[in-house]
């Protein structure tokens, strides 16, 4: 059983970082990262089975975290599309040195 | 406390407890004297300003005036010269701490001569630098020769202190000057009673630093400045050898007082490598501060100065302090008599070379000048021949004759700006080709300085004759027998080498009685070349400024006999200053000669004698024979020099050798090499500059990769943590 879950969370995690390293759209990229945090959730659970309750109690803080952390991502995404009129990472290059 | 200190260590000396235990305070008064001066100058400094009259007569910001001081007390002048602040303080304390040094000088004379003094009384006050084996205490030593040199500093020091109250009287740096005036003395004090090598070079840089203040004391003219420049920077190459001689004597003897060297000596090998190259050191640190080839060129220079500053620093004082080294290190010198030799001969060659510019020069200050450089060479030759009385007897009467002759030169220059001030003339009032017939306004300047220019051509009985004499006859009678007559010098026989250093004095003492007549003549006989406006302004000089030059008047008439010789033993007691300076350095000069004094014959003495007088008096009338000074023209008009006259009057161009092959090597070098070179090129443009570039380099390659894409950023988050966790795992 351990090795399925792990192997889905592996799945997922990967799928996420593809779409983050792939994909121009803030909205989906915040979805991709949303995805990799619930592939790490899942880790948890499955291993809190061998390891204690540790693991599932690690998974709510980071769901706690995660919806605060989509509060304000969502909140930045909505001033960079008031600004640029556009969600498209590639219009967004303001960082560089 | 420094009392109780000293008597413990040095209590059973005969003179421990008389009034030779307050010699601490020689210098102490001094130093006072400068703290007092300097704060009175800083105090009056704040106070010149525009509003000050003081100023806007300051007339030596043009070149014409250079050297002379600055307005005048007397005469038609109707400028408002109000007197430096606080002169009155100054003019009191400035001579006022000397003259207590003096008495209390005197004082300590007296003592001495009431009890046997055999060994130095030293007092020991603190311990100055204990460094491993390296102990140096802070401590005086009073001898006969510590005595004598005192007492000459302290009382010539005294008539020049009183001789600057009049010539610099309207000057706005008063109290300045006073105060460097009673520094010097300090550091001359200092440097004579120090007890070891290292208290000595204090002493002696710092006489060389207040010559510098001196020197350029009008400095904001930029020649006056460049004098003391050049001074202080001549001196320092000097000094590089004094200080080498240190530490080769601390290196080899392993301590550095004159005691405990003078007891160590025995361990080197007489007249080998060793002692031969101290003392080859010493002489050159002594070629630099007494003038002698080949750094003698500081010293026309320093003329610059106020003139009591070139009678008391370069003429009395400082530049004898070569002479008094030698003395001082006589148990060095004994030891080797290639050193020896070699300091009579770079004396000898010395004292002609510079007499032969002095007869061509036009300023009367630079005549003055290069005849000290000749007589210092003088004392060169008696203190190399190992006749070291005969050398500290002319230091002493040079001391007196050439600080009258610049004091009464100094007269002569305040009269000539004074009535140049008078008609407005801007000509040069050190010229003597501008001066004649100045007999008529000051004559007692007049007959004080024929007394002096008798007493340096060796007329006797003036003091220059004596002392002159005792120096040539010692160069003759050693060459027959003595060490040095025995040794070789570069191949060459002492005996053969001192006979020449006797002929070459010979002939400086025939020019030096030229070039001093022609000086008299030129400035005082003939007829005047001045206006008859300027006449009428010319007086004698204030009492201030005559007091003393009558003084030492007295002095270069009867100095002499500070030293009779055996044929003049009709005049009073003879060789006082021989018997005197026994304990000091008796012993070494009875070495020089094998342990045996001299003994010349009457007759070969009487032959001396009368060569030297007659050689005195040919030079004279020479002079008066072949100079006309009513021939003379003003310096304006007077036409240029041709041939060997145009050498002389150049100095043999000696400043412009040295300019071309040493000054402008070094300056090449400094700007080519270490300013663009080194400078420049490695340290600004590889260092400096190429760190600043190597840095900008990386941050370009940063930039270029934080180009602001946030897709970059996420590859590389993705491929880094890849990597990390690639390492973690296959490790």
């Amino acid at each position: 059983m351990l090795a399925e879950s792990l192997g889905l969370s592996a799945i997922l995690f990967v799928i996420g970082v593809i779409g983050v390293l792939t994909r121009r759209n803030a909205i989906i990229i915040f979805l991709c990262v949303e995805l990799m945090l619930n592939a790490v959730n899942l880790t948890f659970v499955a291993l809190s089975r061998y390891y204690g309750m540790g693991g599932q109690v690690f998974v709510l803080f980071v769901m706690t975290v995660a919806a605060a952390e989509a509060a304000v991502g969502l909140a930045i995404i909505i001033s960079i599309f008031r600004h640029k009129q556009t969600v498209d990472l590639r219009n967004i290059n303001v960082m560089k040195g | 406390m420094i009392q109780a200190q000293s008597l413990a260590l040095s209590g059973n000396h005969p003179l421990a407890g008389t009034i030779a235990a307050w010699m601490w305070l020689l210098p102490v008064f001094p130093l006072l004297g400068f703290f007092v001066n300097g704060a009175l100058s800083l105090c009056s400094r704040a106070h010149i300003g525009p509003a000050d009259p003081g100023v806007s007569h300051d007339a030596h910001t043009d070149g014409a005036d250079a050297d002379a001081p600055a307005g005048h007390a007397h005469g038609a002048d109707s400028h408002g010269i109000a007197r430096p602040r606080f002169a009155s303080v100054v003019s009191i304390v400035g001579p006022g701490v000397i003259l207590l040094s003096f008495l209390l000088a005197t004082a300590i004379f007296a003592a001495m001569r009431g009890v046997t003094v055999s060994t130095p009384y030293i007092q020991h006050y603190w311990n100055w630098i204990p460094v491993g084996d390296l102990h140096l205490d802070f401590a005086f030593q009073l001898d006969q020769l510590s005595m004598v040199m005192v007492l000459i500093v302290t009382g010539v020091s005294t008539l020049i202190h009183v001789f600057s109250i009049g010539y610099m009287g309207d000057d706005p740096g008063y109290a300045r000057f006073f105060s460097y005036l009673n520094l010097f003395v300090f550091f001359m004090l200092l440097l004579v009673l120090a007890n070891n090598y290292a208290l000595l070079y204090v002493g002696w840089e710092g006489v060389s630093l207040c010559s510098y203040l001196l020197v350029g004391f009008w400095f904001l003219d930029k020649v006056n400045a460049d004098a003391g420049k050049k001074a202080f920077l001549v001196n320092r190459i000097g000094d590089v050898g004094l200080l080498l001689a240190m530490f080769m004597i601390f290196a080899n003897l392993g301590t550095l007082d004159f005691t405990a060297v003078a007891a160590s000596v025995g361990s080197m090998a007489f007249g080998g490598p060793l002692v031969t190259t101290i003392c080859l050191f010493l002489f050159f640190g002594c070629t630099g501060k007494s003038a002698q080839l080949p750094l003698y060129v500081w010293l026309p220079d320093a003329m610059a100065g106020p003139t009591p500053v070139s009678a008391l620093i370069h003429a009395a004082t400082m530049v004898t302090a070569g002479v008094y080294l030698i003395v001082r290190s006589s148990f060095l010198f004994s030891m080797s008599p290639i050193a020896s030799i070699t300091v009579a001969v770079v004396g000898a060659v010395t004292a002609l070379f510079a007499a032969t510019v002095a007869i061509k020069q036009w300023d009367i200050k630079k005549v003055l000048a290069y005849s000290t450089v000749s007589q210092l060479g003088y004392m060169f030759i008696g203190v190399g021949v190992g006749a070291y009385t005969a050398g500290i007897f002319h230091l002493a009467t040079h001391a007196f004759f050439k600080g009258l002759l610049f004091l009464g030169a100094g007269s002569v220059i305040y009269t000539m700006h004074a009535a140049y001030h008078h008609s407005g003339n801007h000509a040069d009032p050190q010229d003597m080709r501008n001066m004649g017939g100045m007999r008529k306004a000051m004559p007692v300047t007049w007959a004080m300085m024929w007394i002096a220019t008798f007493a340096i051509s060796g007329i006797p009985p003036f003091a220059g004759f004596f002392s002159k004499d005792s120096i040539l006859n010692a160069a003759y009678e050693h060459a027959g027998n003595s060490v040095l007559g025995g040794a070789t010098w570069l191949g060459m026989s002492g005996h053969a080498v001192l006979l020449g250093v006797y002929a070459l004095g010979l002939a400086a003492a025939l020019l030096t009685a030229v070039y001093m007549t022609r000086l008299m003549l030129y400035t005082f006989h003939g007829p005047s070349r001045a206006s008859a406006e300027e006449q009428s302004a010319m007086h004698e000089a204030p009492w201030t400024m005559t007091g003393p030059v009558v003084v030492l008047g007295v002095l270069s008439l009867i100095g002499g006999w500070l030293n009779l010789p055996a044929i003049a033993s009709f005049l009073g007691t003879r060789g006082s200053l021989d018997h005197w300076l026994d304990p000091v350095v008796g012993t070494v000069t009875r070495a020089m000669t094998n342990g045996v004094a001299i003994e010349t014959s009457h007759g070969t003495e009487l032959a001396l004698i009368g060569t030297a007088v007659a050689i005195a008096v040919a030079g004279i009338a020479i002079a008066i024979v072949m100079l006309k000074p009513g021939s003379l023209v003003i310096k304006a008009e007077s036409p240029d020099e041709h041939g060997l006259e145009k050498v002389l009057a150049e100095k043999y161009y000696v400043d412009e050798i040295y300019e071309a092959a040493i000054v402008h090597p070094i300056f090449a070098t400094a700007k080519n090499v270490l300013w663009r070179g080194l400078d420049v090129g490695i340290i600004d443009n590889l260092f400096v500059n190429g760190s600043a570039a190597v840095a900008r380099g990386i941050g370009w390659v940063g930039a270029r990769i934080q180009n602001g894409s946030t897709g970059v950023y996420a590859w590389g988050i993705a491929l880094g943590a890849i990597v990390i966790l690639s390492v973690f795992s296959f490790r």
